[in-house]
Parts: structure tokens; sequence; C-alpha cells
């Protein structure tokens, strides 16, 4: 007998099996009955518009590529990447300019950091958010976060030979938030690298991971500059053997799967070497490296796994290197979204929706009362110092406080 | 990373084992690709002539209610079957005439529930049906939007008084009120809310899947495993195993890639051929994980029945295990893995069927586990 060994194309498309589970667990849908959803927009959809692009539809510009689709299939269907792709390939309407500011997070940032104190006091001015709500369409409730004056690259830059001087050499993939807006957390990581003997470097011409740019129709500035990033990545990761560290749940996620599978650039060569930090650090002190941690430390920490982490699998490092650290109260919070995706939440239309999917997490918070609230992504940080008034950190900053 | 106990699969029987496992003291993770077989419970367990304490206490630790009356339940389609054990908001009755009179109210535009079909079998027993609809929600009216059980489920929840309003209104001489299972997806509390206020015996009738009452026991479940401080690994999924002579030493998975998770006992309860725990093609059935012995007919056309609402072959067929549940590799028993749930198809009669094996097997092998040391 004759059979077809494989019966699935991209995105394993055809595995889908009409369970509907993924459409229990998207967060949108729960909130805003305009959303096809999940299994509509993706599997459902995709066969329609295989037949005609006619079927392609705006409203998959809802999904906010949160990935909690994908995570709960247990047929293994990239739903989020069929819905992006499916808008990436289909959609002609031109980003808005709002869209196309809020995506160029490094050409902001650039422009930005050195009027800091200027911007940050305008965007905080209420007016200012009126008139951005009024022309951008950007939310007025939103709290925008803030420039920082010096950039991190440019902090360790003037680090470099006192950083060479280690033996062992990481690069470090910072990102957009961590350059313009909070170069501390890049300092934490350096701190902890430092402590477990090894030395940070800046890789070769890093650019926006391109995230936002995915999600706000510009795939082909996104692909550019993913073009650029491995090119840097391959410097440091396949041609000098360094591991490539990052703080972000979702550049990591970009660098790692977005890069091949919506962008189509191949990154196969170096994506081994793309790490997030708190793997790379619970890796070493599990195969018995140390760190000197500062006695009498307490702290109640409550860890969020962002939605990124949970797809890439590895919320479980972050986690364990938390309840490492002696003094710390670990609670472990519920799997749900925050509800800013990125740019999505800081868009007018999203505003409701977004505060309504983290209501459950906003809550859980509260009710738990922790003194800092670990995560590792920025704009899970925004959206919950916002919306609940506590304080989060990137389990890396909470780790470099804790040791001596 | 290491565990003293890696499950790999996190539906009813992976939970149950993991649960028990952290409340004796064991560290353990979970490891499971996407969601379970729970998204279809319907809130019945299968082979439980008995309600074990054990089980019970375990539940409840959980936050979740059971009952146990042996008698009937009402299927979605207006049919009864026997059940013992159910989740509290399922009814069981001793006998099918549970009522004179029921009032059967349906969702316009929600075609997951079969009112008709319930009208039907009802008045096959003698209860007089009469057919009602509730008003949606506001957020739902718009005729384009998808109505599943799930985001109807979060407007009961909140709104269901307004439910209560609609049904006294509606409501005549019926002593029973037929809804949809549409409620108590975060908030426990509503079915019970519901049938203290409505004016008449309030039974849930179940919708086509995804299941309310199975999505919050798997919610709750998982919480309390993770309460007790087990690792849940969502979404990863276990591709093979490192073995040294009968012994598993560690299993790799897709997303922490070489990362092994290494323990002293493992146990698969990847479920059947849904949850992919077991795989087929035109030649074989097999078990993708440890490449344990499954037990299969080779004929192919043995495989099924012709007639398509009779009883499946395949249905029973799973992997082998010894009396321990240790899973057989060429005959042999791997001595630090077991095998629960669904994996096991009907190879092993005595501990039951659906939720029943799931729920017998996990004890069995969590006590072989705690026995060994
Ligand atoms: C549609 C349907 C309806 C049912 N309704 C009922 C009912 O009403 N009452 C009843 O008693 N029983 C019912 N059953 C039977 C049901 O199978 C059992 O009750 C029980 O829920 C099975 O639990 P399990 O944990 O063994 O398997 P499952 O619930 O199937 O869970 C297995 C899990 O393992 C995961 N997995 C598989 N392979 C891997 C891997 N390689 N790595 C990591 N994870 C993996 C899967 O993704 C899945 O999450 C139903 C079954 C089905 C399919
Ligand atoms: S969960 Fe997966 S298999 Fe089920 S409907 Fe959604 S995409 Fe299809
Ligand atoms: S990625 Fe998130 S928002 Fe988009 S369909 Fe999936 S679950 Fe819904």
């Amino acid at each position: 007998m004759r059979h077809q060994e494989k019966t699935s194309s991209k995105h394993n498309f055809e595995e889908c099996m009409k369970c509907t589970v993924c459409t229990v667990y998207c967060p949108v849908l729960q909130v805003n009955p305009r959303y096809p959803g999940p299994k509509q927009a993706g599997p459902d959809g995709e066969r329609l518009r295989l037949k005609d692009p006619y079927f392609f539809h705006y409203a998959l510009k809802y999904c906010m590529n949160c990935k909690r689709c994908e995570v709960a299939c247990p047929s293994g269907v990239d739903v989020a990447e069929l819905i992006q792709s499916a808008r990436i390939k289909y959609d002609r309407s031109a980003p808005k300019l709002r869209d196309r500011i809020l995506a160029s997070t490094d050409l902001m940032g650039t422009l930005a950091r050195p009027l800091a104190p200027v911007v940050n006091g305008v965007t905080s001015l209420g007016l200012t958010r009126s008139v951005l709500d009024a022309t951008l369409q950007v939310d007025h409730r939103r709290v925008f976060p803030k420039y920082s004056g010096r950039s991190f690259e440019c902090w360790l830059k003037r680090r470099a030979k006192e950083q060479a001087m280690y033996l062992e050499q990481v690069a470090y993939f910072h990102g957009c938030y961590v350059n313009y807006n909070y170069p501390q957390l890049g300092k934490d990581l350096v701190k902890v690298m430092n402590a477990l003997g090894v030395g940070v470097q800046l890789l070769d011409g890093e650019k926006c991971c391109g995230i936002a740019m995915i999600t706000n129709g510009m795939s082909a500035r996104a692909k550019k500059n993913a073009e650029r990033n491995l090119a840097a990545l391959r410097k440091a990761g396949a041609d000098k053997g360094m591991k490539v560290l990052t703080t972000s749940s979702s550049c990591t996620m970009t660098l790692r799967n977005e890069y091949p599978n919506l962008l189509g650039v191949d990154n196969a060569d170096v994506r081994d070497a793309i790490q997030m930090a708190t793997r790379f650090v619970f890796e070493r002190l599990e195969a018995g490296a140390t760190l000197r941690f500062k006695p009498n430390y307490h702290k109640k920490v409550a860890y969020h796994v962002p939605c990124h982490m949970e797809r890439l699998g590895w919320g479980v490092f972050s986690e364990r290197l938390l309840r490492m650290i002696p003094g710390v109260e670990f609670t472990l919070l519920d799997s749900a979204c925050c509800g800013i995706a990125g740019t999505y939440g800081f868009k007018k239309e999203n505003y409701e929706a977004s505060q309504a999917i983290g209501a459950p997490l906003f809550e859980q918070i509260r009710a738990v009362d922790p003194e800092v609230v670990a995560c590792d992504c920025e704009t899970c940080k925004w959206q919950i110092e916002m919306s609940t008034g506590y304080s989060v950190q990137n389990p890396i900053s909470i780790l470099a406080d804790a040791i001596l | 990373m290491r565990f003293d106990t890696v499950i790999i699969g996190g539906g009813l029987a992976g939970l149950v084992a993991g649960i028990s496992l952290q409340q004796a003291g064991r560290s353990s993770a979970i490891v499971s690709t996407g969601q379970n077989a729970l998204h279809f419970f319907s809130g019945c367990f299968e082979s439980m002539q008995e309600a074990p304490e054990r089980l019970t206490a375990l539940f409840a630790g959980a936050g979740i209610h059971v009952h146990y009356n042996p008698g009937v339940r009402l299927t979605p389609l207006g049919t009864f079957r026997e059940a013992t054990l159910s989740l509290e908001d399922i009814s069981l009755f001793p006998e099918a005439k549970f009522a004179d009179k029921a009032l059967i109210a349906c969702v316009p535009g929600y075609l997951d529930y079969f009112s008709a079909f319930l009208a039907e079998g009802l008045e096959k027993q003698g209860i007089q049906c009469r057919l009602c609809s509730l008003d949606l929600p506001e957020e739902l009216q718009d005729g384009s939007v998808e109505r599943r059980s799930v985001q109807l489920a979060r407007l009961v929840d909140r709104d269901w008084k307004k439910i209560v309003q609609q049904i006294r209104l509606l409501i005549k001489d019926e002593d029973a009120v037929i809804l949809p299972q549409l409620c108590g997806l975060q908030d426990a509390s509503v079915p019970e809310h519901l049938r203290q206020e409505i004016p008449a015996r309030v039974v849930f009738a179940g919708t086509m899947p995804p299941s309310i009452p199975g999505i919050r026991t798997q919610r709750l479940l998982k919480r309390r495993y993770e309460v007790l401080g087990g690792t849940y690994l969502s979404g990863d999924e276990a591709l093979d195993a490192q073995v040294e002579g009968n012994k598993v030493l560690s299993i790799r998975t897709h997303n922490l890639d070489n990362h092994a998770l290494e323990a002293s006992h493992f146990i698969l309860a990847s479920g059947g051929f849904f949850s992919k725990g077991l795989r087929s093609n035109p030649f074989r059935v097999w078990e993708p994980v440890f490449g344990v012995d499954v037990d299969f007919d080779e004929d192919r056309n043995a495989w099924y029945n012709e007639e398509f609402a009779g009883d499946q072959p395949y249905m029973q067929y799973g992997v082998k295990t010894d009396a321990a549940l240790h899973p057989l590799v060429d005959g042999t028993p791997r001595e630090n893995l077991y095998a629960i749930g669904s994996v096991l198809g009907g190879t092993r009669p005595e501990l039951g069927s659906g939720a029943g094996l799931a729920i017998r097997s996990a004890f069995l092998a969590v006590d072989e586990i705690l026995e060994s040391l």
C-alpha cells in the first residue's frame, strides 16, 4: 500500500481537527466580539483564503499575536503564525501613521533620548495625551514609557575594556527598551554576568528585532532588520562561538521563531546561540557555579510568565532562578495575558479590550500583594505598573539586587 | 533540570498523578503539548462504580466538588445514560422521568446545543416540554459574532441574575427548567446560584465542545498542582528519552531542546489517538516518545468496525504494561516508567475506561513510585 507520510504544510495548517480548544484560550475573543477568533481567523479562514484572497478579513488585525492559541492547540497548529502570515500576505492597506510611529521603537528612541527630560515631561502631560488621542488615536489613558537620557549602548561602550578582561564572553541583544528606556536592566545583567565571571559585549550593529513592525503591517522593514541582526548574530554566535543573551521574551521569540517562520529569514546556524539570560544563569548555577547572596535578604515576589515566554516554554528557568534566591518568598501567578501585547494596547480602538483582558491578572496581583512583580517582558511591565501600581522588574534585576 | 518524577501529558491522568506526588512531598514536572480530553468532558466520570475518598479529597482540595448518585444522566442529544459519579453541576437522576413538565431554554444563534432533540428525548420519557429562548446580552446581538460556549459562559457568569429574571417571567407550571451548560467557567458558584433562584428543578444540558465544566476542572486542577509547587510546562512536547539498561534517565523536549529533564521516575500520561499519545499509519500503531510495545491487531482490516456507531476495535489499542503499569519494550518492563490514562486503551479492562481508568491508573502508579523510594 502506498501512503502519504507527511500530510502537513507550513504552520501545520492541515493538522487542525476543529476541536475549538484554541477559542477557549484566545484573550481577544473573550472581550472583543468583532474578532473572529483563532480557529476562524487561522485554519478555517486559511482554507478560504487559499481559494480566493477576497476572503481575507480586516478583523485579523485584532489578533495581538500573543500565541496562547498555539500553546493550547493539541494538534500543533501554529495558529497565530497562520494569522500573522495572512496579514503579511494579503493585507494591502498601508499602515496608519500612528502604527508606523508606534512600530518604530528604535527610531523613536534615537529621536527622543537626547530630549528625554522634555519628551518624558511632554508625554506625561494630560494635554499632550489628549492631542495624541485626537490626532493619532493613541489612547489618552495610556501612560507612556519614559526615555532615558543616556543609552545603554553608550554606557557599555565605555566599559568595553573592563568587560573584555573576563576570560569568558557573551554578547547581549539588549533590545530597544533597555537601550532607550531602561538601561538599568542592562546594567543589572552586566552585574550578574560579571559575578559569574563572564564579560558582556555589545553586538556589532544591533537593530530593533522588528516585532512591532510585523504586527503593524511593516514586514518589509522588519525583514531588513532581521537580515542586519542576523549578520550581527552570526559574527558573535557562529563565528566567535559566543552565546547571545537577551532579557526580553518578545525579542527572543522574534529572533528565534518569527524570523524563519514569518519573515522567511533562515536563522538555523545561530538560533541555538540565542538564549534568555535567565536560562543561561540557571544552567550555570545548576552546573555548580555560585553567586554570593546578600545575608538577611527578603523579598515577596510574584512571577508573571509573559505570553511569549510561555510560547518559548522557558518561564520555568526564570521561575526556578527566582526560587533559588535565598529570602525570596515566591508566588507563581496564573497563566494569563496582561492585555498590552506590545503596541496593541496603545491603540485607541484596543484600549478597552486590552484592560479587560488584563483584569483577572491585575486582580490576582492585588490579592497576592507582592513587593515586586517579576516578568521578562517590557510591555507587560508598563501595562501592569500602569494598571495596578505595583512595581515590575525583570528577574535578572531582582537577582542583581539580591547578590553582593 | 532534575525532578523526582517527570510526567508526560497534563490531562486528567497526568494532573491527578502530579497533584498526588506533590502532596506526598515529591517534586514533579508535567510536560504537555496543548490541551487535553477534559475539554470534551461531559462532567460524568465513566466507569466509577464507587466514590473513592482519595479522589473526592483530591478534587475538593482543588475546589472541585463531585457527587455520587448512581442513576442516569441526560445527554446533549436528549437520551439517558447510566452514571454514578459526576461534577456537582451535572444532575444525576434515579430514573429518566425526572419531572412532569420541563421548560427548555435555548440561546438564539447558538448552534452547539440541540433543544429540539432534548425535547424529543424528554417527551419519550413522558415529560411534557415547552421551548423558549433567552435574550442575548448586547455584546452578542450582532449576527456575525461567533457564539461558542466559552464566550457565552463568560457573559452568563457575569449576568446570571438576568437569566434568573427571564426564566422567572417565562416559567408557567413547569417543575423543571433545562438550561444549556453555559455557566460556571470562571465562577464555579454560578450553577448553584441559578439552582437556588429559579423556582423549579434546574437541569443543565451538555453542549457541543468545548465543555464548560471540563475547562473549569482542567483550570482548577492545574492551579492546584502549581500551588503545590509542581512545574507545568504547557505547550511543550516530549520528544524522546535517554535510556540505560531498563531505566529511563531523562527526556528531551521541543522547547527545552538540549536541556534534558532528568528524573528518578517517569509517567507516560499522553492520552490516546486523539491526543497523539498513540500514533498510527496504515501499517502499525506506535507510541512516539519511548517507543514502548503497543497492543494492536496486525491485520489492518480488523482495526475498525464498518458499523460507524459500533464499538471500534482500534479504541482498545494501547501500550502494553506489566501488573505495576511498567510499559514493556520487546517484552521487558521499563522499571522506572509507568503508563496511565487513555494511552493504555483497553489493555487493562480491570482498571475501567475513560475517567475511571485515568484516575485508578494514576493512583496505582503513584503508589508504586512512593513505595519504590
Ligand atoms: C472527545 C472525548 C470525550 C470524552 N468524554 C469523556 C467523559 O465525558 N467522561 C469520561 O469519563 N471520559 C471521557 N473521555 C475519555 C477521556 O479520554 C478520559 O476521561 C481522560 O480525560 C483521559 O485523560 P488522559 O490524561 O489519559 O489523556 P488526555 O486528556 O488525552 O491528555 C493527554 C495529554 O498529553 C499530551 N501529550 C501527548 N503526547 C505528548 C508528548 N509527546 N509530550 C507532551 N505531551 C503530550 C496531550 O497533548 C494531552 O494534553 C473522553 C475522551 C474524548 C477524546
Ligand atoms: S486548537 Fe488546534 S486543532 Fe483545535 S481548532 Fe484550534 S487550531 Fe484546530
Ligand atoms: S495569537 Fe492570541 S490574540 Fe491571536 S488568535 Fe491566538 S490567542 Fe487570539
